[in-house]
């Protein structure tokens, strides 16, 4: 889980960081990269099953019927919605974990005095 | 005054002053109340008050309607209305809850231009607009019914109760509010459909008991002119299905009134658990929709299955006293039944009724179909109250200050928005009599518009530090104007004549096609231009980090540089 990218890789798609940006460069980008990838993996379940399992597919998963339910039909109009659910809560997870590693979690006072 | 009267008026009075009793205890005087609440709402209080202000008419009053209707193609809906959440959590809350000011328009302001910002301000007016009116009508329709007035005087009672609690309250009124509408508008939507689901199967879990009757519903609708209800792609193609949700989607994620709601938490982490409880929250209903939708359907078909009109249930000629169901001519006994006046069916049904009636079709007590009336209103009312603030917020906070009295004090931006507020509600009162379309199509273009215009700007401005202010205009502007005039094309309701649908995408769809159009043209007209000054770089860079300073560094000063 804890795989560090060496830093001299650029981060995908993304632009370098501007010059005047603070040395200590580094955890910012992995953090940053980490962040990326927790996103782009939840947001590929939320493609699959919704739009492949719930639209592209629903024909054929209809043929498979569960409790009453033809499957792609239950996809479309119930699983995807508890999928949906779930990711964020990961997400949420996730990032709570992430920030810890790299310092940048909210202290309690902070965002409360604003 | 009949018992159903006589209950539904009851539970309407008491909630209302429940909801006023809040926004009273709650009213505010200074701007950063009336449009974030102070920031200081716990999470899942914010996500319940999101969910309120995110269920609307549509979603309450209309939706179910249209699955029995629609069948397995009412997915667009259920996927469409959820799903963004998904987007909205991962790419947009946090990191706009990390900037932290008061409106949308605001941040594309900060991030490109005041240019660019003006131009957000109008597209958020117009957005909330088109939303706010399908909220009247479903507010209208419920009082009509239930109260006995006609539409016109139902959209008017609707109107002014919002105005009184929105102008008072502002963001923070609006945020306790919505959190007790949440709780009458679910206990209202779940009472019913478990007891619908009990009678039918003997299951109360509706989510799981519908898969019972699908196969009977199948059958009846069949013989009903109907097409099967589990069948995919019956009432659009498959491309439009695909588009309309993924529009539907997006547009979620770029709504102002839904992303502005972010901005109300104490934390970028109070964000994005506001998000998951919002989800949460919404899911109860959405998982219930379908089933409520299904059983309603069976119901009323067997209700009506060969019987002679005069001798058909009393449901229904309270619903014919309002115009919601109609007959075909010359019809002596039902033998079909359909959503769609043009279709030559014996019965019409509106979309609209299905779930406010499903408690008498299914022959549920009176104090049940009173409450979801009750329920029914705090749906609308939540959801109007929400949009009429970003009406406002969008013209006193980035028209008028910036725009017209750059040197305007606190008090006089909270009248101009407390004006701009009144005259969009006169306004929408005129056009909820006279609506557009069906309430969950008026929204549906409200959507188009926010996936065409928002989302694509906010994205970028986020994830792409290289997108500068000249390409998001350009963007922003060619996505609006492509998805309005393919809808004016395709629509009749603008007074143009109505064409085909080009490539099977409807209108409700092109927002998809519009997202893309602005994605481009930002891109490629932000690489033909100057990239962005060094302090909007930083800017973004900063809002990337939930903490203003790592914990490891020696802290500096805890504001940040706003």
């Amino acid at each position: 889980m804890t795989e560090v990218s060496p830093d001299s890789s650029p981060g995908g798609g993304e632009t370098p960081p501007p010059t005047t940006a603070p040395p200590d460069n580094g955890w910012r980008q992995e953090y940053w990269r980490r962040n990326l990838r927790l996103m782009v993996i939840l947001l590929a379940i939320w493609f699959v099953v919704s739009f492949v399992c719930g639209i592209l597919l629903i024909q054929p998963l209809n043929n498979i019927v569960i409790a009453g339910f033809p499957l792609g039909f239950w996809f479309a109009q119930q699983g995807s919605i508890y999928v949906f659910v779930i990711l964020i809560l990961v997400y949420a997870k996730m990032m709570d974990r992430l920030d810890n590693e790299y310092g940048v979690n909210e202290q309690p006072a902070e965002g409360g005095a604003k | 005054m009949s018992e159903i009267q006589g209950w539904t008026l009851g539970f309407i009075i008491v909630t209302f002053a429940v909801y006023l009793g809040i926004a009273w205890r709650s009213r505010v005087k200074e701007t950063t109340g009336f449009y974030v609440a102070g920031q200081g709402i716990p999470t899942v209080a914010n996500g319940a008050a999101v969910a309120a202000d995110w269920m609307s008419a549509a979603s309450f009053i209309s939706m179910a309607g249209l699955i029995a209707f629609l069948g397995s193609d009412g997915s667009i809906y259920l996927m469409g209305w959820t799903g963004g959440y998904v987007l909205l959590a991962l790419l947009i809350a946090p990191y706009l809850r990390k900037w932290g000011k008061f409106t949308v328009p605001e941040f594309v302001g900060d991030r490109y231009s005041e240019t660019v910002r003006t131009i957000a301000a109008i597209a958020a007016i117009i957005i909330s607009f088109t939303y706010v009116v399908g909220q009247m009508r479903g507010g209208g329709i419920v009082f009509s019914r239930f109260l006995g007035l006609d539409i016109t005087g139902g959209v008017i009672v609707a109107a002014l109760i919002i105005f009184a609690y929105a102008v008072l309250g502002g963001m923070k009124g609006i945020t306790w509010t919505q959190v007790s509408q949440y709780t009458v508008l679910i206990i209202a939507y779940l009472i019913p459909a478990i007891a619908v689901a009990q009678q039918a199967t003997g299951i109360p879990i509706p989510q799981v008991s519908f898969g019972q009757i699908l196969d009977e519903l199948n059958a009846m609708s069949v013989q009903m002119g109907l097409s099967q209800f589990t069948e995919a792609f019956s009432a659009r193609p498959q491309i439009d299905v695909f588009l309309v949700t993924m529009s539907l989607m997006i547009g979620t994620a770029g709504l102002p009134h839904v992303i502005v709601r972010f901005y109300t938490t104490k934390t970028v982490r109070g964000a994005r658990y506001s998000a998951f409880w919002a989800l949460f929250f919404i899911a109860l209903l959405y998982t219930t929709a379908p089933a409520v939708g299904a059983f309603t359907k069976l119901n009323v078909l067997e209700a009506v299955n060969g019987v002679a009109v005069d001798a058909l249930p009393a449901w229904v000629d309270n619903w014919a006293a309002t115009g919601l169901i109609t007959f075909g001519e010359n019809v002596t006994t039902i033998g079909s039944v359909s959503n769609n006046p043009a279709s030559g069916a014996d019965l019409i049904v509106n979309n609209d009724i299905l779930v406010l009636a499903s408690p008498e079709i299914a022959g549920l007590p009176a104090p049940i179909v009173g409450l979801v009336a009750a329920g029914g209103m705090a749906a609308a009312m939540s959801t109007a109250a929400g949009l009429l603030l970003v009406i406002s917020s969008s013209f006193s906070h980035d028209l008028y200050f910036r725009r017209v009295k750059k040197d305007s004090t606190d008090k006089q931006r909270l009248l101009a928005g407390r004006i701009a507020m009144g005259l969009a509600v006169l306004i929408s009162v005129y056009a909820g009599i006279n609506p557009p379309a069906f309430v969950a199509q008026v929204v549906a273009f409200a959507f188009g518009l926010a996936a065409a215009s928002f989302f694509p700007v906010i994205v970028l401005g986020i994830f792409w530090k290289r997108c500068n202010a000249t390409g998001a205009a350009a963007g922003m502007v060619s996505g609006m104007v492509f998805t309005a005039a393919y809808m004016i094309y395709t629509l009749p309701v603008f007074g143009t004549a109505a064409h085909a649908h080009i490539f099977d995408i409807s209108p409700e769809a092109i927002g998809t096609i519009g997202a893309i159009v602005n994605f481009i043209v930002t891109i490629v007209v932000s690489k033909m231009t100057a990239p962005p000054p060094e302090e909007i770089s930083e800017m973004v860079e900063n809002i990337r980090y939930p903490a203003a300073t790592r914990r490891t560094v020696s802290a500096g000063t805890t504001g940040d540089a706003a």
